[in-house]
């Protein structure tokens, strides 16, 4: 469970990125954290795994608070993928890649044999385990620092745009593959802007504006609010748009999944005619 | 890093700021020249407060005493080696000298004037206007944009390196456990990726600018040009009025050491 009790946080140079900020993470939770560029998203879940301590309140994960425990000792909880893969690669090959942080963390190296084959099996990177991590696309990249933290298996994952650079097919593996992690107990945060991937995966969502919070709930129901998103200065995602301008004819306007809005135009298709 | 910030560029208008580069750096090898010419303290002192109404013009005076600061440890290492190997050399059974320390005292005090004219002059100065500055002394075009491309990269590496420390230490990574030589391997995770994106970024600057018809044209054009002003002949008139009297009490005048000055 994370936990963040009225926290504040200024960088160095005077910018207060997060002001008085409160929220609880349940293990298990799916949240996307939206909001223009520097609203604070960032800054806030990088204090979930201790790269910035609040200046001002606190943040406690499982019951401790950053403040009295490492960054590599949190880490081994709180899995980070940075938004940019070209941050973390530097190894010759994927595997070396993959075994980085489990060398880290003190795995055994016959776990770290076996969890590398696991890793790589999940995001479909198995006939790259000797490739240069240089020579991957930068979808493959991606999926490399992705692989490269769940193979310690953290509780909760945190990833920092993950569909940027992904094509469109690779955007819905991805999804499934969340959806699926999260299905099997597993935290995960994500940060982006991209609206239509949060309407596919109906997370909770937490939509932000210049360091604070100013809506957190279900997809659904944020989505389609209209003053709601345009404060957040996001656009709802095209289902809704289509169901918003079509209040007058007695659609409802909360919806913003594929499948569903198929449904209900079909029904409403047969009663007309 | 705050060593570092005391020498950043700050976006502030003060007339300081409005100078040309050029007679800013005349003054800054002036200060130089002078600095290294005298031994005594009595010189290094004025030339330390004769400056001090510059960083007040210029609106800097925060940044400057972050420079002087951080210069403030290199004194220190400074005054300790000049003191120690000078006095083992010279006087070792007898107890120091006065002129010892007072020697002592104004290499140090060189050394932070120096650090200081620099200061005023990186804090005060764009560097584009530093580009401009060097195009304008007819240094090649190709010297001059490396040459500001370079400086103005600097603090985009810097934010980068933090990224990837950042990224290394979320798997894990601790920079600040084992032993020296454990530590030094410690940085490969952050130097390859910082290197490799500096090579990525700076070829796809090239290619970027490639597109935008760099070097098409033998004779460019700036769309600002430096003309010097008055108040730019005034401080070039000052820098040299400054060297010559320092030249000619130099050469022609002794200069009282503090220790003679002080003592019955």
């Amino acid at each position: 469970m994370i936990e963040a009790k009225n926290v504040y946080f200024s960088y160095p140079n005077g910018v207060e990125a997060l002001k008085g900020l409160s929220l609880t993470i349940q293990d298990g939770d799916f949240v996307a954290i939206m909001g223009q560029n520097g609203a604070g998203k960032t800054t806030l879940i990088k204090q979930f795994n201790g790269l910035l301590k609040p200046t001002k309140g606190e943040v406690m994960v499982d019951g401790v608070s950053t403040r009295d425990v490492s960054v590599a000792n949190l880490a081994r909880k709180v899995g980070f993928v940075f938004q940019n893969p070209d941050h973390q690669l530097f190894c010759e090959r994927v595997e070396e890649e993959v075994a980085f942080a489990l060398r880290n963390f003190g795995f055994k190296e016959k776990a770290i044999k076996k969890r590398i084959t696991w890793a790589l099996r999940l995001l479909d990177l198995t006939q790259y385990r000797q490739t240069s991590p240089f020579m991957l696309s930068g979808g493959e990249r991606k999926r490399v620092a992705l692989a490269s933290v769940l193979a310690w298996n953290p509780k909760v994952v945190i990833m920092d745009e993950p569909t940027i650079g992904q094509d469109y097919q690779q955007k819905e593996k991805l999804r499934q593959f969340i959806v699926q992690l999260n299905a099997q107990g597993k935290t995960v945060i994500i940060v982006t802007h991209d609206v239509e991937f949060v309407a596919d995966c109906n997370p909770r969502v937490l939509l932000m504006t210049q360091g604070k919070i100013v809506a957190d709930g279900g997809a659904k129901k944020l989505l389609t609010n209209y003053d709601l998103v345009t404060e957040a200065s996001i656009v709802p995602p095209q289902i809704a748009q289509i169901f918003l301008g079509l209040e007058d004819f007695g659609l409802p306007t909360d919806l913003i999944d594929v499948y569903e809005a198929r449904k209900v135009l079909l029904n409403s298709l047969e009663a007309s005619s | 890093m705050s060593v570092f910030e005391g020498f950043r560029f700050r976006r502030v208008s003060s007339p300081i700021h409005l100078l040309d580069p050029r007679v800013k750096f005349l003054y800054v090898c002036v200060m130089f020249v002078i600095a290294v010419m005298f031994t005594q303290l009595l010189p290094l002192i004025l030339l330390f407060f004769v400056q001090i109404p510059f960083v007040w013009m210029a609106g800097v005076k925060r940044e400057w005493i972050r420079s002087m600061r951080g210069a403030l440890m290199f004194a220190v290492i400074i005054f300790l080696f000049n003191f120690v190997f000078t006095y083992f050399y010279t006087e070792y059974p007898q107890p120091p000298s006065m002129d010892l320390i007072e020697y002592s005292l104004s290499m140090t005090l060189r050394f932070i004037v120096l650090v200081e004219s620099f200061a005023v002059f990186f804090l005060t100065t764009s560097p584009d206007h530093l580009g401009l500055a060097l195009e304008q002394s007819r240094v090649p075009y190709e010297f001059c944009f490396a040459f500001t491309t370079a400086v103005r990269f600097v603090p985009v590496l810097a934010e980068e390196a933090q990224t990837i420390m950042d990224a290394q230490k979320a798997r894990g990574l601790e920079l600040e456990r084992g032993n020296f030589m454990k530590r030094v391997r410690n940085y490969i995770p952050i130097l390859i990726p910082l290197v490799v994106s500096a090579i990525r970024r700076s070829l796809e600057l090239a290619e970027t600018m490639e597109s935008r018809a760099w070097g098409a044209s033998d004779k460019r054009t700036n769309l600002y040009v430096l003309k010097p002003k008055r108040p730019d002949y005034a401080l070039a008139l000052i820098s040299v009025l400054m060297l010559i009297l320092a030249v000619y009490y130099w050469y022609f005048l002794p200069v009282p050491s503090l220790t003679t000055l002080l003592s019955p």
